[in-house]
């Protein structure tokens, strides 16, 4: 089972939490310090999983992020690995090449995602397309108030080219 | 100019996601970003938090806003500060009408509040009436909710309806209601204990993602309880089967592999049902071996399923060619360059070695290179191989390297696993008791307070009952070279409290029982730790306890004592004491003091911390006394039960029997006492604690020395049962020492160094070793000799095979980690593809489905379906003609939705001049994108 997902800026700067086991504010503050200390400083070439208070973490960078997720002795790390990056191809599926910008200014969206990539710490669904549509059966909801913000964009995008 | 191109390029990204954020929350993200320092974020996060609580007062926010606040509640969280003021509004948010506030509301709520939460109550009862909603997607948000909110107290109240839920006609709401059960049965077992049926249904539902998402609560039951779903066994195997012929829907593929998340989900499940089971076993046999034919180990996935294989492998009925399979698989993996794959390669190992023992030794050099690697994990990992491969033979070198690497680390979490594990090493294997020692004095000194107090029992009782023989010799040896040991360890600084009291109590029972130092000596060493550690009360304890006895066996063997200065100011000190254990001791070490030879002797006899104190429970020795009292008058003992039945209790009963206080109130009144008997002979008998020490085991506050004495009695019986380190270990030293000679060629050439593998390898290899490391390759085989020392013969021409295998090894693995996936191909025509596949599959006469359908009560009969994949298909399974009419009702469905994503992705995405702009922009944020290629993520994903 995956105990929570984390990704972390390479400054240490946390981007996303999401806690799939109790932990208290407190416990998740000593958490991220923690473990950012231990990923950040890991060199390039060494293993992307850490053992950790008697679990696992497997990581993976991408461009300035980590991606990190905690998991049981007893589970696949390689799979894990899969998973992150799994999630990483949504991401950018959804976003268009998404970078961290995406992230930090739509971290909910990517909450979204993630809710439905995951669920109570296993894996629902590894079919990206199934992904996909849920999504954006949900974003056809919001479509009105989008294009409410999409002309005042356009306007400016206009003005500014 | 610049800014208004920013504000634009936040406002476009605000519109695509559909949320139009306020210039004040993207000026907040924008701050954070450039915040230097963890304090400028956190003067920056509590401005926003007194902004937001003021906000948040203010009548009729509207909803927009107040969604805004939510989502801004939520980044101050995830910062690590506490949002706990808004969380009543998130949970007021989830009971909206609104679509997007509600699920904004969920979000908030899931992230904010932990399942024990008062405020959780509140939210049932908007789950409730959410799981009733019409609208597929306002269920999705509740069931996600469930997940993580309802605990064991709030399980019945939405059961029923998630329950319901398994049987809606939307694949997604299933799969989440499976989910949800799955929860509730980690949560409460018992809660979901009816339902296991629908488990099974739901294996075969037509939604592949539904039957990928049941496999997971499916692994617990099974891991649970094994028995009652062999009858699973083959379908699974025929799931797993299809699933590897890619009989499931292309969009489950995963870089070109069919729905590997699934395989490795059966393959978990496959290794509980096939563990110790022949027939289950054998069933799997085929499908494995296919897998280990068809996975690709070139790609990432393929190698998390190559590693499934090799654990499914180890936990069902080996299979002699599987395990070939398996271990080429492994050699693969440590041949690697990657480090994420020999870190599998050696779990592997560790996970065949048991079935075959003889597979480490042609990976000896690979474990070794491991084992020195400057990673550490992947070190941990090596050492966890080491551990389980551990025999007499290799015991001293590998135990000689996990306490050099417990003294190197400060995790205290894996110091205490590594020194237990060494503890227990020893234990098992010890050559000889003298090492054992050594190794429990280099454990103790360096993790000393992280070890199980058991094993400073342990070794305790190792010293005072020696070989278990009669060979008073070596155990007067032994007791000496563990006085010696301690004596030179004792003044080093700051030793760990469980080290201390052990070496209290050797020097104590044994400092001067060999004549070679003085009492004077060893009482003073054992002053300097009672002073040195004043603030830890039980090594004092310890440390005056040892001293009594030392003084007791000086008076005994008639000689004077001449109490130190230091002890005595000690004593003093100690008569003064806050602590009553050791003030009592001191007393007791003073009224000793006093006494006669002849006391003494019989106090604290020598050497007798083995023998078993005959408690006389019936204090026989009382007889005389009590009879003489009857007959003078008193009133004879009237026993505990007779009285709490009579309910005669007097006053001077209860006091002078001291188990009444622990009985449980009584709430009737006590009687009068009767006036019976003549009160002073009643007076006389109460037992006044005497002086006389054979009387203490009865008495609550019997003198310490010998409560000391018995509790380490009681503890070594109770550690008596397994008796690791005794005899087996001593066998073992006399089978290793047959080989002396051989051993010492060990070291000249390394041919035949594995030979005095067993004897030799105490101390000479690792010294060589540490003293020059640049030749590395004799010293690595040497180790590896010493590592893999097994049977003699054979080895040697193994090693030298293997020393071959090393400097191919660069040239001969390909470097296994393909670090760029081709972009899937993204075709329009896929799902035609996916559609039309059934119908070119004929159907076997062992349908591996139809023995699913056995398992149906009815649900998926519908169709009568021969057809396999019919079941997978969205529409009714029958033919071509019905397929492409599905093909086209995904297509529209898929259409709406996919259109628009797949539009902006064609837009944005191979854009390279937006993606420019977006790293400006990132630049500009202080975001910092490290690497060159402007489009970041792009280059990672192909």
């Amino acid at each position: 089972m995956i105990h929570f997902v984390l990704l972390v800026s390479r400054q240490g700067k946390v981007r996303l939490t999401k806690w799939y086991s109790p932990y208290t504010q407190k416990e998740r503050s000593k958490v991220i310090r923690e473990l950012s200390g231990v990923i950040l400083n890991r060199g390039p070439k060494l293993c992307n999983f850490v053992e950790w208070r008697g679990y696992k973490v497997v990581y993976k960078r991408y461009a300035s992020l980590y991606f990190c997720m905690c998991i049981d002795q007893e589970d696949n790390e390689l799979e894990v690995l899969e998973i992150i990056h799994h999630y990483v191809e949504i991401l950018d599926r959804y976003f268009g090449s998404v970078c961290e910008l995406d992230l930090i200014f739509h971290f909910h969206k990517a909450y979204y995602i993630l809710d439905e990539l995951l669920i109570a710490g296993e894996l629902q669904e590894s079919s990206k397309k199934t992904i996909a549509r849920i999504v954006s059966a949900h974003d056809q909801v919001v479509e009105a108030a989008k294009e409410e913000a999409g002309s005042i964009s356009n306007i400016i995008a206009q003005a500014t080219k | 100019m610049e800014q208004l191109k920013t504000i634009g390029r936040e406002l476009a990204m605000g519109s695509q996601g559909g949320f139009g954020q306020s210039k004040e929350f993207l000026d907040l993200v924008k701050s954070i970003g450039e915040a230097r320092s963890k304090a400028e974020e956190d003067r920056i996060v509590l401005s926003e938090i007194d902004i937001l609580k003021r906000r948040l007062l203010e009548p009729d926010v509207p909803k927009r806003k107040m969604k805004e606040y939510i989502i801004r509640l939520v980044y101050i969280e995830m910062l690590g500060h506490d949002a706990s003021f808004g969380y009543i509004h998130a949970v007021k948010m989830t009971h909206d009408d609104n679509l997007l506030l509600k699920r904004t509301g969920y979000l908030a709520v899931t992230l904010f509040l932990n399942e024990d939460h008062d405020l959780i109550i509140l939210i049932v009862n908007t789950i409730q009436k959410d799981l009733r909603s019409d609208n597929y997607l306002v269920v999705c948000a509740a069931l996600n909710a469930i997940c993580r909110l309802i605990n064991e107290e709030t399980i019945p109240a939405v059961l029923p309806q998630v329950v319901d839920l398994l049987n809606h006609q939307k694949e997604a709401v299933r799969k989440k209601a499976i989910m949800a059960l799955h929860r509730f049965h980690r949560k409460s077992p018992s809660s979901v204990s009816h339902l296991i049926s629908n488990f099974r249904k739901r294996l075969c539902d037509n939604d592949p993602g539904v039957m990928g998402a049941t496999l997971c609560p499916l692994f617990d039951l099974i891991s649970e309880d094994v028995t009652s779903y062999k009858d699973l066994v083959s379908s699974f195997v025929s799931i797993l089967k299809q699933v590897t012929e890619r009989r499931l829907p292309k969009s489950y593929d995963y870089h070109q592999m069919p729905a590997p998340f699934i395989q490795i989900k059966l393959l978990k499940i496959m290794a509980l049902l096939g563990s110790g089971d022949k027939s289950a076993s054998e069933i799997m046999y085929m499908v494995l071996g296919d897998l280990f034919r068809k996975c690709d180990s070139s790609t990432n996935i393929g190698n998390a399923i190559l590693y499934e294989c090799i654990r499914c492998i180890s936990c069902i009925i080996p299979n002699p060619k599987l395990l070939e399979a398996a271990a080429d698989a492994i050699s693969k993996f440590l041949k690697s360059d990657s480090h994420n794959l020999k870190y599998m390669g050696i779990d592997g190992l560790g996970r065949l070695i048991k079935i075959s023992p003889d597979i480490a030794e042609q990976h000896q050099l690979a474990v070794i290179d491991c084992l020195e690697d400057p990673d550490d994990t992947l070190k941990r990992k090596t050492f966890e191989l080491l551990y389980k491969m551990t025999k007499s033979s290799n015991v001293e070198v590998i135990v000689d390297r996990m306490i050099d690497y417990m003294i190197s680390i400060n995790d205290n979490h894996y110091k205490t696993e590594i020194a237990s594990r060494c503890v227990e090493l020893a234990e098992q294997f010890a050559p000889s008791n003298q090492w054992f020692i050594q190794i429990m004095n280099k454990v103790f000194e360096h993790a000393g307070d992280l070890v199980n107090i058991k094993v400073a029992h342990n070794l305790m009782r190792l010293i005072a009952e020696g070989f278990g023989e009669d060979d008073d010799d070596a155990d007067s040896k032994l007791r000496l070279s563990a006085v010696e040991s301690y004596l030179q360890i004792i003044s080093e600084p700051k030793l760990p409290s469980l080290f201390l009291q052990v070496i209290s109590w050797v020097l104590g029972e044994y400092g001067t029982a060999d004549g070679k130092y003085s009492a004077s000596y060893i009482s003073g060493k054992l002053c300097d730790v009672a002073d040195a550690y004043s603030s830890d009360e039980t090594v004092k304890g310890y440390a005056v306890s040892a001293l009594m006895k030392i003084y007791a066996f000086e008076i005994a063997s008639g000689r004077k004592v001449d109490v130190l200065p230091e002890c005595q100011s000690l004593i003093e000190e100690l008569l003064a004491s806050h602590s009553t254990d050791l003030q009592q001791r001191a007393y007791e070490l003073q009224a000793l003091l006093a006494l006669d030879a002849r006391a003494v002797e019989s106090i604290i006899p020598l050497d007798a911390s083995c023998e078993d104190i005959e408690v006389d429970k019936d204090l026989s020795f009382l007889n005389g006394y009590i009879q003489q009292a009857i007959e003078s008058g008193a009133q004879p003992y009237i026993s505990e039960r007779e009285r709490s039945g009579m309910f005669e209790t007097t006053d001077y009963h209860s006091q002078d029997h001291h188990e009444v206080p622990s009985h449980a109130l009584r709430f009737e009144a006590y009687e009068l006492p009767k006036p019976s008997g003549p009160p002073q002979a009643s007076t006389e008998l109460v037992p006044v604690p005497e002086p006389s020490y054979y009387s203490e085991p009865h008495q609550p506050v019997s003198t310490s020395l010998v409560s000391e004495r018995e509790s380490t009695e009681i503890k070594l019986r109770l550690d008596g049962v397994k008796q690791k380190w005794g005899r087996p270990s001593y066998q073992s030293t006399t089978s290793a020492s047959s080989t002396p000679q051989q051993a010492a060629n060990g070291t000249t050439t390394h041919s035949d160094g594995g030979g005095g593998g067993a004897g030799s390898s105490s101390s000479k290899p690792r010294s060589s070793y540490e003293s020059k490391k640049p030749e590395i390759d004799p010293e690595k085989q040497r180790l590896a000799a010493s590592l893999f020392g097994g049977s003699s013969s054979s080895r040697t021409d193994r090693k030298s095979s293997s020393g071959g295998h090393k400097p191919g090894k660069g040239t001969a693995s390909k470097p296994a980690t393909i670090p760029k996936e081709n972009p899937i191909p993204v075709q329009p025509p896929p799902d035609l593809l996916d559609f039309g596949e059934p119908t070119a599959t004929t159907v076997t006469s062992t349908d591996p489905f139809k023995e699913l359908e056995g398992l149906l009560d009815s649900s998926s009969q519908d169709g009568g379906s021969t057809d396999v994949m019919g079941l997978y298909s969205d529409a009714a399974p029958v033919t071509t003609s019905t397929s492409v009419d599905s093909l086209l009702s995904e297509l529209s469905d898929s259409s709406k939705g996919n259109a628009r994503t797949y539009q902006s992705q064609a837009s944005k995405g191979p854009n390279s001049k937006e993606a420019l702009e977006k790293d400006a922009l990132v630049r500009q944020m202080g975001v910092n994108p490290t690497s060159q290629n402007p489009t970041l993520f792009k280059d990672l994903l192909g």
